[in-house]
């Protein structure tokens, strides 16, 4: 229920392997990565960050399923009510 | 900690005092947004009763530029200096010195008409990417002149220093200084400099005041906005208090902004030039853009409606305020004003603004309108609306 | 900004809100619990309710971490802040938290050196900065932000650091869940699941409220259109008449959450016997402590803390509001005597708080979506 932001990383610590630097719409910010270390984040991946940590990479796939759905319901959505005006100006 | 609780008392009263009688069956009889109304009436009433500052000592939240600030005003100073000039409690005051035939102390004469204001910088750091605290108090000095309709002329500038400040930083400061008000065509006519122990000032404090002539019938006001009227911000914002917070090293966040300290006259004059019927202005500072929008709402008693979308934010400033938690309509700006114009007049404005290189991003952030006055509301880039209230506190990063 | 614009896009919004109103029952009305005040906070900050249909009611939950702390505790974190060798650090949503004399704010402007930090590490910097000075961080969080504790605590050990210690005031959602559903007070039809919590704890915990007490619970994520999704999740499971639990909010939650973090928790800490919540009372291993074995980090044994019960304010009624039985505006003090700038209670002051969210964002007139007809009739 805490403020988490999604960033990308951008570059991983050359020495402290717990810290990557992420980019949030711009703004770069030094992270603690430690909570990923089963399966630390990548340049390029993307992180939820809170308080200074990353909680959890965000899955992409997910995310781009997330979207079909969304769209698929507004392509719905958008096919009744063009059936809704063509019903109406018969 | 706060003085007394009679108030809770009076509350809870006037609560049950309220509250309708219930049904037989123990229910209450209104219908549920009857009742919701009821309370948003109450405290309405509230809110416009007369400001008391109920704090024993100074916070933070009383220089933040919101609610605080704004109760602090009223309830000590205007209740202490209460005069018809003070009263608009704009960004400068509107005076009018006796002419040849007034009696000399005359307070409204036919003599020329001037604008009068101060402002006191105790920014921290004092350099900072984009500009310095000596920018800052000529710029911010000039651009109260300048929102209030009038020609900026004449400033002071007085110096509270820390024993220990170096002077080759003051020879700095005074070198922009210098430039920022050759950039804005004005002079610094007289000064004033004290020294204060090792500890006190925060290396250097910088109060100016300034003096602006009024050109013949012109008169701004937020008092004087009305529905239909729009709503107009000279370029993005947030830039200058995102600056300062990440300047100041504590959050290890990396940007490229820079504070848009800038002087707004020569802006402020072709908007005057190319749309004389301009209601008011505002320098948007403090408290941001959402503070005037209820400055305007409170002063005018009338509604306010903007659009999140079309409110310009850069980016950068936009993702450290989310990561932060804060809202970019609160945070400070330096060199961007607001615009109140007749709602056909909206078009020529922006255009006017866009001409002049400080107001390349200008746009129409929203209107007046007549339902719930006294009250801004934002639609939302989601398409919801809700409420813009005045700041409480400081921007307090939002965690948890 | 991406994983976040795209989420509050406004059509997509249209296109669910239809969705959802022709999902309702006619005649029939939909109580659905969002626990987590971040949720709320969204739901009130995106106008979100203009979407939704008048049979719908969206119930405030008890998921804000500042507003649950009792008063009592917060006097003992007051005076571990007034010790003259201690710099007291604590995230912002706590510095407006009335105690019995007073905030962090207050204690602030009085000269008590009390910092606000954006992460516990920011603290144990200021640990490091400062060797001849105790740092205390002031812990609040559900589960969502308890592994940022531990792996900080775990660095400070690994450091060497001895003076930094934690006032440990983190707290369990599930407990809280179930204290709600055992409440007679409320006759709820569904959950949107803490989604953040769940990053940390999976959704496993969350079956037993669809398994014994028969009610759906989709876990939801934070930008407006997660919140409608999932509502449209809720409503479609109630259509086919199912309970379970399901992850609208799968491209962050992982189902069996972060084991990582789990860790990190289990090895700094452990459940209290019981903890008092403002509002819910005591509840049995609702609330974490530090483990002895990091007894050196726990303020609470390196200083003494007053540790008195508090009772709220007599006009507080900040525990109705987080069980969900009343609305803010429903409480007698609210907007009037109990305002973000004078608050009464926490419910106010957290930014997580409904209270807080309902005046900052929610208090105005409102139309409502109309339940959509079924297209073709008229």
């Amino acid at each position: 229920m805490c403020l988490g932001i999604p960033g990308e990383v951008i570059e991983l610590h050359p020495e402290q392997s717990d810290l990557a630097k992420v980019n949030v719409s711009g703004v770069k910010r030094l992270i603690n990565i430690g909570l990923l270390s089963d399966d630390p984040p990548k340049p390029g991946e993307w992180v939820l960050i809170h308080v200074g940590f990353a909680l959890s990479k965000i899955d992409e796939a997910e995310a781009a399923a997330a979207m079909e759905f969304l769209e698929g319901i507004g392509q719905a959505y958008e096919d009744e009510i063009a059936a809704l005006r063509g019903s109406l100006i018969e | 900690m706060t003085a007394g609780s009679g108030w809770i008392d009076e509350a809870l009263r006037e609560h049950d005092h309220g509250q309708r009688p219930e049904n037989p069956d123990g229910r209450p009889s209104l219908p549920v947004t009857d009742r919701e109304q009821q309370v948003l009436d109450r405290i309405d009433r509230a809110r416009r009763r007369r400001p008391r500052v109920r704090e024993e000592r100074i916070t933070m939240s009383h220089g933040a530029g919101g609610k605080a600030t704004q109760t602090l005003i009223e309830a000590v100073f205007l209740d202490a200096f209460r005069n018809p000039l003070l009263e608009p409690l704009e960004d400068a005051a509107e005076l009018r010195v006796p002419g040849p035939r007034d009696a000399p102390g005359t307070v409204k004469g036919t003599g020329a008409r001037l604008a009068l204001t101060t402002d006191s910088y105790v920014v921290s750091p004092l350099f900072f990417p984009g500009g310095n605290i000596g920018d800052l108090a000529v710029n911010g000095t000039v651009n109260d002149l300048s929102v209030s309709g009038a020609t900026p002329m004449y400033l002071t500038a007085g110096f509270i220093l820390e024993e220990g400040f170096p002077v080759a930083d003051l020879i700095r400061l005074a070198a922009s200084m210098r430039d920022a008000a050759a950039a804005a065509c004005v002079s610094i006519v007289t000064g004033d400099t004290k020294v204060v122990q090792r500890g006190k000032a925060d290396g250097c404090y910088i109060n100016t005041a300034g003096v602006g002539v009024l050109a013949g019938d012109v008169s701004l006001g937020v008092a004087a906005a009305r529905p239909g009227d729009a709503i107009i911000v000279s370029g993005p914002v947030g830039d200058h208090g995102i600056t300062i917070m990440l300047a100041r090293g504590e959050l290890d966040i990396e940007a490229d902004v820079v504070s848009d300290t800038a002087p707004l006259n020569g802006l402020v004059a072709d908007l005057l030039a190319a749309v004389p019927g301009v209601r008011a202005m505002r320098d948007a500072t403090r408290g941001g853009v959402a503070t005037i929008l209820n400055e305007i709402a409170r002063a005018a008693d009338v509604g306010v409606l903007v659009v999140e979308d079309d409110i310009p934010v850069r980016a950068e400033v936009r993702g450290a305020c989310e990561l932060l938690g804060i809202d970019p309509m609160y945070v400070a700006c330096e060199g961007r004003m607001v615009a109140v114009v007749p709602g056909e007049s909206a078009a020529a404005a922006v255009r006017a603004l866009r001409a002049h290189p400080l107001g390349a991003d200008a746009a129409v952030i929203g209107q007046v309108v007549a339902d719930q006055p006294g009250m801004v509301r934002l639609k939302t880039s989601f398409g919801g609306t809700r409420i813009v209230d005045l700041l409480v506190g400081d921007p307090l990063p939002r965690i948890c | 900004m991406r994983f976040v614009d795209e989420f509050r896009d406004a059509d997509k919004a249209h296109a669910l809100a239809a969705k959802i109103a022709a999902l309702c029952e006619p005649g029939r009305s939909y109580k659905f619990m969002e626990v987590c005040g971040g949720h709320t906070h969204t739901i009130y900050k995106h106008g979100l309710e203009d979407y939704l249909p008048e049979a719908i009611t969206l119930v405030h939950g008890p998921g804000c971490p500042v507003c649950v702390i009792p008063m009592g505790r917060v006097d003992d974190a007051m005076h571990l802040a007034a010790r003259p060798d201690v710099i007291m650090t604590s995230f912002g949503d706590m510095m407006r938290v009335p105690g019995s004399n007073g905030s962090f704010f207050d204690a602030k402007a009085s000269g008590t050196d009390i910092r606000m930090v954006y992460s516990p590490l920011d603290s144990l910097k200021i640990a490091r900065q400062n060797p001849d000075r105790q740092v205390v961080f002031m812990a609040i969080g559900f589960e969502t932000t308890a592994p940022s504790t531990a792996m900080t605590m775990l660095r400070a050990a690994a450091e060497g650091i001895s003076n930094f210690s934690v006032f440990c005031n983190h707290v369990t959602i599930v407990p809280a869940i179930k204290a709600i559903l055992d409440s007679p007070d409320l006759r709820l039809d569904g959950f949107l699941g803490p989604g953040h919590v769940s990053t940390v704890i999976g959704c496993r915990p969350y079956e037993f409220i669809a398994r014994d007490y028969h009610k759906p619970v989709v876990v939801a994520g934070f930008e407006p259109l997660d919140i409608l999704q999932s509502i449209y999740m809720l409503l479609r499971q109630l259509a086919e008449g199912r309970s379970a639990v399901e992850n609208q909010y799968s491209r962050v939650v992982p189902w069996n959450g972060n084991v990582v973090a789990l860790k990190a928790i289990g090895e700094t800490m452990e459940l209290r016997p019981y903890f008092e919540w403002r509002g819910l009372g005591f509840i049995s291993h609702s609330a974490l402590r530090v483990r002895e074995k990091y007894a050196a980090m726990d303020a609470e044994r390196l200083f003494s803390v007053p540790g008195v019960r508090v009772a709220d304010p007599k006009a507080c009624q900040c525990g109705e509001v987080l069980k969900g039985v009343l609305k803010p505006w429903e409480c007698k003090v609210f907007g009037t005597a109990c305002t973000p700038e004078t608050p009464i209670g926490t419910c106010m002051v957290s930014p997580e708080g409904a209270c807080a969210a309902y005046y900052n964002y929610g208090r105005m007139n409102r139309n409502r979506v109309p339940e959509a007809a079924p297209a073709g009739q008229s």
